[in-house]
């Protein structure tokens, strides 16, 4: 026990006191902060406004359409639509708005002029404008008032609830996913980073040909464990400084910059279908956001960390040492790393499997057939059970799964193990899976 | 008493045989050679002895007792492929092989600064390994190879790939390690390069061993009674005690090998030649383990 300490010290400490860890650990938090500065800086220099010119033929629209804070309108006195693309050249508008005289039932041949292609923000709300106004031209024609009909509109938010034997909690599909996708996705990256580190390791023990002094001391499988939880433990110092040095830096930005949060992809989705439905949205968009945002903050709050934190790092560990072990065979069976990938591909393609169902069906059915077995078979639970936790799922299920996935590494690493003791005194020889497999059973 | 005794030893690869029931001691306190060319087995039986494998069958006794785990931190090999972790430091690579060899820190620490003293190595403590040069990671390999005082030292070809300085160096910390007391299993297929170092030897080829004993007992059992002789004069030899071998002349100097014959001794000899000729040189002529390898297998396989 004493060895194989020193041995996950040693191993433990050559990297952690490498150039490439302090960097990478340094840097990432910095590049976070740097995607979250740059875009809000980004926003503030680019509220530039645009400024249409409008030739409004059909008279239908004059005076309707207003100037708002980052769109001006500029109407064009009445003349040729010639005239008014010269007069548009000589200016720096965005774009000059044609509106040629309309039938009510039928409007067509509306176009957007513009030098530059205009931005879709530009033609989406001047298309809304004009299909507001031409809604209200229509009511009046047959005699409805539109205040009345705004009175007369509903608009619902639902809020999702859990049911659940704890009591109701207010949930929110995106956070529950998110919160499972984000999850599932360091544990696939940390599997492969550190999965190959693992690998490297024995290949480099292995030319070296250190590897012979090496087991002349200790046993095979003391010095394999002890990478392994070595590299485990770097794993997780990356991670818990990733958290750490993260929550300081965007902590710091947000107080140096005084911004608020960039709105997630969820909200500005939100925000989007909203602005889609037409103007009332966008009358209510600053109170439904708001609510948006109270929603979600609500939900995250409500997601049972301890259990998620919990499982992510049974998870992390549990996957990292079932394909831990699998790389440190793979370093043991070959000579150089090019002669890995032979090896390597069965071992990613779970891996990416899992991944990528993990974020299609999966996430689109959590509780369906295929979320459940792949969360209780062992190479593949640590990426999809991650995503179903969130969801919520049955005790009895997650024990399995755990149960599972114990066995699945002490099945893969007493197979490493068999493939490592012989490996690493082999060289020369190019290994194909036969060979492999008769080593399970040397004796050595 | 032996400090290690083979007995029996087999041990059998899918296609191969390694080893094919081979015993033998080696005595304790003895530079002992293991020689064979290459792929008779050596680095098998090695790997056995070191507990990387095991045998298929037969015992091998260290100290008296059954060979065990803890009989590791006893022993001290420096193996045929020799490395270290190259982004090391000297001074923490071998603290760090000390320490898996059972030291505490504060023992490897002062065993480093004896053998840096000895080797005159201060500065190089804080270089990584992969500045040093190949002489030097050598040294390196060979201070963590006997750091940690084991009673048996195994050096499996431990010339190849040292200058003939270091060589020499290393030479003379065996002699003072086995002075020490430690006894040291030298491993190599160039029999003529350990030859003056050994006690005891063991000749092994194609898995099995052919000899064993100590080199000069063996060396008497082989010797021919053949003595070289160089001198000025006409040399003719005409009693039936000697037999002359081979005789050259050149110039009045001649150059003879010359067998006693039953019972004759080398005064004899000489007391016969210096009656005739003017005698510049008289050398018994020995077999190398070389010659007495070749000889032996030669038995071998016409027997």
């Amino acid at each position: 026990m004493h060895k194989i300490w020193l041995i996950i010290q040693r191993e433990y400490l050559t990297r952690v006191r490498k150039k490439s860890f302090i960097i990478m650990t340094f840097l990432t938090p910095l590049l976070l902060a740097a995607f979250m500065v740059i875009p809000a800086w980004l926003a503030t220099i680019s509220d530039s406004e645009d400024v249409v010119m409008v030739l409004d033929e059909s008279g239908l629209f004059a005076d309707k359409l207003e100037s708002k804070e980052d769109l001006k309108i500029i109407p064009v006195a009445a003349g040729s639509l010639e005239q008014a693309k010269m007069a548009y050249q000589e200016t720096d508008y965005t774009a000059l708005l044609h509106i040629p005289k309309l039938d009510l039932d039928k409007p067509e041949g509306i176009r957007l002029y513009s030098k530059k292609n205009t931005s879709l923000q530009v033609k989406f709300r001047l298309e809304n404008m004009l299909e507001k106004e031409i809604e209200s031209q229509r009511f009046m024609a047959s005699g409805i008032d539109r205040d009345m009909l705004n009175k007369m509109k509903a608009n619902i938010t639902m809020t999702t609830v859990n049911l659940s034997e704890s009591g109701e909690r207010d949930s929110n599909v995106w956070v529950t996913s998110g919160a499972g996708i984000v999850g599932a996705v360091i544990i696939y990256f940390f599997i492969f980073l550190y999965g190959v580190q693992i690998m490297r390791g024995v290949i480099e023990e292995k030319t070296n040909r250190i590897v012979e002094v090496m087991i002349s001391s200790v046993k095979p499988f003391q010095l394999m464990m002890g990478k392994i939880v070595g590299i485990a433990g770097v794993g997780l110092t990356q991670f818990l400084l990733w958290v750490v040095l993260s929550t300081i830096v965007v902590g710091g930005v947000q107080a140096a910059f005084d911004i608020k949060p960039t709105p997630t992809p969820i909200e500005q989705m939100q925000a989007g279908r909203e602005l889609a439905t037409g103007e009332e949205a966008a009358q209510t968009e600053e109170s439904s956001q708001a609510s948006t945002f109270s929603e979600v903050s609500n939900a995250i709050s409500n997601l049972n960390f301890p259990l998620l934190l919990g499982c992510f790092l049974f998870y992390f560990l549990g996957g990292y040492l079932l394909y831990g072990s699998l790389f440190g065979a793979i370093g043991a069976a070959v000579d150089n790393e090019t002669d890995t990938q032979q090896f390597m591909f069965p071992i990613t393609i779970p891996l990416i499997i899992s991944f990528i169902m993990s974020y299609t069906v999966v996430i689109q059915n959590p509780d369906g057939p295929v979320a459940f077995w792949m969360s209780i078979i062992p190479f593949t639970s640590p990426i999809v059970m991650m995503v179903r936790i969130p969801f919520g799922v049955p005790v009895s299920e997650l024990l399995l799964s755990m149960g599972l996935l114990i066995l699945g590494f002490i099945f893969t690493t007493w197979i490493a193990s068999r493939i490592y003791r012989v490996g690493i005194l082999m060289y020369g020889k190019k290994i194909n899976y036969k060979e492999l497999s008769k080593w399970l059973f040397y004796r050595v | 008493m032996s400090i290690l005794k083979i007995d029996g030893v087999t041990k059998r690869y899918a296609n191969h045989t390694a080893l094919d029931n081979v015993s033998f001691d080696i005595p304790a306190g003895c530079i002992f050679g293991l020689l064979g060319p290459n792929g008779a087995g050596k680095t098998s039986l090695i790997r056995i002895i070191t507990q990387i494998t095991g045998a298929d069958s037969g015992e091998i006794y260290f100290k008296g007792e059954k060979l065990r785990p803890s009989h590791i931190k006893d022993m001290g090999y420096l193996p045929e492929e020799r490395g270290l972790y190259k982004k090391m430091k000297v001074g923490e690579q071998l603290l760090y092989l000390a320490q898996l060899k059972g030291l505490t820190k504060e023992e490897a620490t002062a065993r480093i600064k004896e053998w840096v003293a000895r080797f005159e190595i201060k500065e190089w403590m804080n270089k990584h390994i992969e500045d040093l040069s190949k002489g030097m990671q050598q040294k390196v390999q060979f201070m963590a190879t006997v750091m940690h005082q084991p009673s048996l030292i195994i050096l499996d070809e431990p010339f190849s790939g040292f200058d003939p300085i270091n060589a020499n160096l290393i030479k003379d910390e065996i002699l003072r390690l086995r002075d020490n007391g430690a006894t040291i299993i030298f491993s190599t297929h160039r029999m003529e390069s350990v030859e003056e170092l050994c006690d005891n030897i063991a000749l092994i080829n194609r898995s099995r061993k052919v000899l064993d004993g100590p080199v000069r007992e063996i060396k008497d059992t082989y010797k021919t009674d053949t003595y070289q002789v160089i001198g000025n004069g006409q040399l003719m030899v005409t009693s039936p005690d000697f037999e002359v071998l081979e005789q050259h002349s050149n110039h009045g100097v001649f150059r003879a090998s010359i067998r006693l014959l039953d019972g004759a001794s080398p005064n004899d000899l000489l007391r016969y030649l210096i009656q005739r000729v003017e005698v510049h040189s008289f050398i018994e002529l020995v077999p190398s383990i070389n010659d007495i390898f070749i000889r032996k297998v030669k038995e071998t396989y016409h027997a």
